[in-house]
């Protein structure tokens, strides 16, 4: 479709047509078409967490549900995701200016001798997406860098990735530290990655095993609201 | 001709190897550990595994060079010693085989960067390549059969493996992981794969599935390679069930006897390659030797009667439709 006369224009749209072209864009990644309408809405007068979740974060649940349901893949996804990172990028300072209220604050690392980081990433910026605070640990991440963090963040949530049959175990090592250090029980630990299952999280004593991303935010938002 | 081809037209069906890295592990590889540093440190090891194989039928060899690019061999500072690492896997199989007296192939593995390929990640085509050129080089110089590019997701990734084993000079073969609703996690279907390899020129001399989500669900896969191979072999390397943690052990659901059921149910099927992935120890090895020694034949299986024999399948394909709603793209 070429045709000029079907072009949106996205500024001559009322706030209800953009909040759904909005989720439609990010649907398909489209990350300028996103900044656009963030800079639009906040013209508009917006609050800055109005935007973030009547508009951005209802769009990545359509894209977590149908990556959840195996509509979408991987590639899709990620493209979403950046289009969310870039509105985000706007709003996150506005939104710390506003005092605007955060689900929670997750920690979330490859555990060491892996470099896969795939999934891990998606989880983060899925999470950074559904409202929370992540600070990301990268690859390759060893007990001591996870507890440097926990004491540093104090975080709500701790999320370990692992793709390979080869360092799935280190998890088990790090659930073992915080349960000697006394600190496991502040956490709530969610796990992740291609070779691991429902069986393995709970027999390596994570509170949840999380499928995908899209999993993963549903996963932290209930066991936090089970805690609170 | 190689010998991989050479032995397929005499025997039919072969049978690949086991598990690496889970087959390690009891042997004292500490998680996060690289598997390939064993080829320097441990060759002992390596070579008890690989004979282990040998001994229980297999026809295939898959060596221990899986991470054996400079991406991820950076992970264990050995990024500088990439031709040494894939040489020296090569040769530890090599050295095998010459002694066991048997025709066998050595595969020489190729699995995946680990990296997204530009624009979803950093990592260009020409990048991968390399990557792939200097690891093929090494395998070669050790004297491999066929490159043996495993456990892929991305159909870009796949079309740089394969590059970089035309550039080398060496015969290949590619499998796909299939565990994401039915579906690479990059959104590569069984049948796209296949219409994939058949469109290649040189062609694989087999292509086909490993790893991923369990024995069913890769016999399902198998289903839609096999209709749309156009001729080439098809492989079925399925992991022994699913990983589960019994004391400090990992441990694989699935038994031998699982797996000689779903070795019979691939020669069924079409597949002409048959061996295990992740948690197949040399007993599931030899197990599907004896099933594919004395199995005379049946119908292909449907999905249904697979899903019968080996259980529930763990990442269906979707019949779900999106609700979002549609509205018009901006730019097209």
């Amino acid at each position: 479709m070429s045709d000029e006369e079907d072009d949106i224009i996205l500024s001559e749209l009322s706030d209800e047509e953009l909040s759904e072209q909005m989720q439609d864009d990010l649907y398909d990644g489209l990350k300028e078409e996103i900044e656009e309408g963030v800079n639009i809405f906040l013209e508009r007068g917006w609050a800055p967490y109005d935007i973030l979740t009547k508009v951005l974060v209802k769009g990545m649940k359509t894209v977590g549900d149908d990556f959840r349901d195996g509509i979408l893949f991987v590639p899709e996804v990620l493209l979403a995701a950046n289009a969310m990172k870039a509105g985000m990028f706007i709003l996150r300072p506005l939104l710390t200016e506003t005092g605007a209220p955060k689900m929670g604050k997750m920690v979330v690392g490859t555990v060491k001798g892996d470099i896969h980081d795939i999934g891990k990433n998606l989880v983060g910026m899925m999470m950074e997406g559904a409202g929370f605070e992540v600070i990301d640990l990268g690859i390759n991440t060893d007990v001591d860098q996870f507890l440097a963090a926990i004491e540093e963040h104090k975080p709500d949530i701790l999320g370990m990735s692992a793709l390979l049959t080869t360092t799935m175990t280190y998890m088990k090592v790090v659930i073992e530290t915080l349960k000697e250090k006394g600190i496991r029980d502040e956490l709530i630990v969610i796990v992740g990655g291609a070779p691991l299952n429902e069986e393995f999280g709970e027999a390596i004593g994570a509170d949840a095993y999380c499928r995908d991303a899209a999993v993963a935010v549903e996963t932290a938002k209930r066991l936090l609201t089970q805690q609170a | 001709m190689n010998k991989l081809n050479k032995l397929l037209k005499e025997k039919g069906i072969l049978l690949a190897d086991g598990a690496t890295g889970t087959n390690l592990i009891p042997m004292g590889l500490d998680s996060g550990q690289a598997p390939e540093a064993w080829n320097f440190d441990h060759i002992d090891r390596i070579q008890k595994l690989h004979q282990s194989f040998i001994d229980a039928g297999s026809d295939i060899l898959v060596t221990n060079s899986f991470g054996g690019t400079a991406r991820r061999l950076h992970l264990h500072d050995l990024q500088d010693r990439v031709v040494e690492v894939n040489k020296a896997a090569a040769e530890i199989a090599g050295d095998l085989v010459a002694k066991s007296g048997r025709e066998i192939v050595v595969a020489g593995s190729v699995g995946p960067t680990g990296d997204l390929l530009f624009p979803l990640g950093e990592l260009t085509y020409e990048g991968a390549v390399e990557a792939f050129e200097e690891q093929v080089t090494g395998l070669k110089q050790g004297g491999v059969d066929v490159a043996w590019i495993e456990t892929m997701s991305s159909p870009e990734e796949i079309d740089a493996a394969i590059e970089a084993a035309n550039k080398v000079g060496l015969d290949y073969v590619v499998t796909a992981s299939f565990d994401t609703a039915g579906n690479t996690m990059m959104g590569l279907s069984p049948s796209a794969f296949a219409g994939q390899m058949a469109a290649k020129d040189p062609r694989p001399t087999a292509f086909g599935s490993n790893c991923g989500v369990g024995a069913s669900d890769l016999l399902v896969a198998a289903i839609d390679m096999v209709a749309n191979a156009d001729g080439i072999p098809v492989v079925a390397k399925a992991n022994a069930g699913i990983p589960k943690i019994a004391g400090d052990k990992v441990v694989y659901s699935g038994s031998p006897e699982l797996m000689a059921d779903y070795a019979k149910l691939a020669m069924n099927l079409g597949v002409s390659i048959i061996g295990g992935c992740c948690g197949n120890s040399p007993a599931h090895v030899k197990a599907m030797a004896d099933a594919v020694r004395t199995h005379n034949g049946g119908d292909a299986p449907t999905a249904a009667e697979i899903i019968e024999t080996l259980g529930p399948l763990v990442s269906p394909k979707s019949d779900k439709k999106s609700e979002r709603s549609n509205r018009r793209r901006r730019r097209s």
